[in-house]
């Protein structure tokens, strides 16, 4: 990959285009073109993009299996509940402060757990992630497994959009860089990489941690614009769910990420009306997909040019 | 000045003693071979000396500083670079990459840097290329450098791992059997890259070898192992006549 310079032709070109489809939605939901149905699809959507492409760095690039992003998230969800409703700082705060919380416990958790590998390592993420739930069911000041209700719904579609902007900015830099390589090398050959002068510790603690604080995002805008948060939303099944999409797009290609948490939010919208059958649907088109394309949809593969990913314009 | 002093080193593994009792010294800017049958503890030695086992007891010092229980990144950073037997490349990351991995301990911007994508990123990103390009040049593989690693051939894939190990800038080289599996062609043109990238980058290589032509070819010196200890150590004609190595090599003489 080769990153040379900023061509800033092309950085218009495509800052242009997100300015369009931002000012394009944002007018269907004014003018009410938009209706509440899509508009709560379309924010699932963004919540999933953020979701699969922040664990896509920890799985995909990273190479370690981590089931617990649903914590992440729920620690990300509460603290931004928490300052906005209780301590009643604005919604920027909440999201800042939610992006700290998880990602400090994305440091705490990961430091002791990522010296494991592979299965041990999944096992003890899907743990700790229990234990984050299980610990939120016990604190009385959040109302336990009740959760908190009545939370003001300040997740606009500018805020969903900015924080879709910003993970994949962040996730896609980070990885065409020369520490993106360093993480990468973690994926490739763990050994051969720490005896080149990788601080591979450094650099899966790092990923997890980054990884943690937008799932963190994540959990802040979910909890403000469905109304009630409660533990049992964030529970395994939740990360199994980010999961399926990561693996689906393609273990280390955020293209793919941002495609399948599209294509899994579309699936669950339309499967809706048949609720008895919808979940062996969703299962078979999945189990279908993953046998003609086991790499996911796009291997480890991004998109070429025109794609979100290359919104800095990076000249390649 | 001595480089690289192994002192009374001890490694056992259960009850298998693969490293007993090994004493080693290597100046600055020597070539030496560390040969010995199959099984005798050699990539053993070596994953010692490169921090990926811990040793039992003994010293290593390189450059006057102890690296046991240094970590290996930490070593690496000290100087020391190596490749491995069975190959190790970043299978599915382009040529390039490989060896950019390796320049990455000299990384010139800031994690932030890189995500905001400053100024001195992109300076930074063109001097680590230039630097990889640099080393991927002196093993003629400069045109392949968008290959995946994986699809490069055999011959190739170990001039990688070793142009990948120069990147880091290493005052030792380690070279784990770097001849194994090429034909007499390859090996020879090896000898001749192995003399080359000393006298070029200054450096002193330390190699396993069981192609006994390549060993006497360029090692000035050898150290004979053999059931996790030296048995044998001097000049390669010493090694060539001395009994005790080829006891070990060949089995002891029947009267």
């Amino acid at each position: 990959m080769q990153t040379k310079k900023i061509s800033w032709p092309r950085f218009l070109v495509e800052t242009a285009v997100l300015v369009a489809l931002f000012t394009l939605v944002q007018y269907g939901i004014t003018t009410r073109m938009l209706d509440q149905y899509v508009q709560i699809n379309l924010t699932s959507m963004c919540i999933n993009i953020i979701l699969a492409v922040s664990l896509n760095l920890i799985n995909g690039f990273t190479g370690q299996l981590s089931l617990g992003h649903a914590g992440f998230m729920a620690v990300g969800a509460y603290t931004a509940v928490i300052l906005t409703t209780k301590l009643d700082y604005p919604f920027l705060a909440g999201l800042v402060g939610s992006a700290m919380a998880a990602g400090l416990a994305g440091f705490v958790i990961g430091v002791p757990t990522l010296r494991l590998k592979g299965d041990y390592l999944a096992i003890a993420t899907l743990a700790l992630g229990e234990i984050i739930r299980v610990t939120l069911q016990n604190i009385d000041y959040i109302n336990g497994p009740a959760g908190i209700s009545g939370i003001p719904k300040l997740t606009t579609w500018a805020w969903l959009f900015g924080a879709v902007v910003l993970t994949i900015i962040v996730v896609v830099n980070l990885v065409n860089s020369s520490y993106g390589r360093a993480i990468i090398s973690v994926r490739e050959d763990e050994i051969a990489a720490e005896l080149m002068g990788i601080n591979t510790t450094k650099y899966k603690v790092l990923a997890f941690v980054i990884g943690a604080s937008f799932a963190g995002i994540a959990g802040a805008l979910y909890g403000h614009y469905f109304y009630i948060i409660k533990p049992e939303t964030f529970n395994f099944m939740k990360s199994f769910d980010i999961l399926v999409m990561v693996v689906l797009g393609g273990l280390g290609s955020t293209t793919g990420a941002v495609i399948a948490a599209i294509f899994v939010t579309i699936l669950t919208a339309v499967l809706q009306p048949f609720p008895e059958i919808r979940m062996i649907l969703y299962a078979l088109i999945l189990i279908i997909v993953m046998i003609y394309r086991p790499q996911g949809l796009m291997g480890n593969k991004e998109l070429g040019r025109q794609t979100l990913g290359r919104i800095w314009g990076i000249r390649r | 000045m001595t480089l690289l002093n192994i002192s009374k080193l001890y490694k056992s593994f259960g009850g298998l003693s693969a490293v007993l009792d090994f004493n080693f010294q290597m100046e600055e800017r020597e070539l030496v071979g560390l040969i010995g049958p199959n099984g005798a503890g050699k990539t053993t030695v070596f994953n010692l000396i490169t921090g990926i086992y811990k040793p039992d007891r003994g010293e290593i010092v390189f450059r006057e500083s102890d690296l046991v229980g240094m970590s290996p990144y930490n070593i690496c950073a000290r100087g020391i670079a190596r490749t491995f037997q069975n190959i190790r490349l970043f299978n599915d990351l382009s040529v390039l990459d490989n060896v950019k991995i390796a320049c990455h301990k000299q990384v010139p911007y800031s994690l932030l840097g890189a995500i905001m994508r400053s100024p001195a990123f992109f300076e930074g990103e063109e001097q680590i290329e230039q630097e990889a390009l640099k080393y991927l040049k002196v093993f003629n593989l400069a045109d392949k450098r968008d290959e995946l690693a994986k699809n490069l051939p055999y011959g190739e894939q170990r001039r990688l791992e070793i142009s990948r190990a120069l990147a880091t800038q290493p005052t030792l080289l380690i070279l784990d059997e770097p001849a194994a599996g090429m034909n007499p062609q390859e090996t020879n043109e090896l000898m001749q890259l192995i003399e080359m990238i000393r006298s070029e980058f200054g450096l002193a290589v330390l190699l396993i070898e069981h192609d006994m032509s390549l060993v006497m070819g360029v090692c000035e010196r050898i150290y004979v192992l053999d059931y996790g200890q030296i048995i044998a150590e001097g000049l390669p004609h010493e090694i060539r006549n001395n009994k005790k190595v080829i006891e070990a090599y060949l089995g002891e003489e029947l009267n």
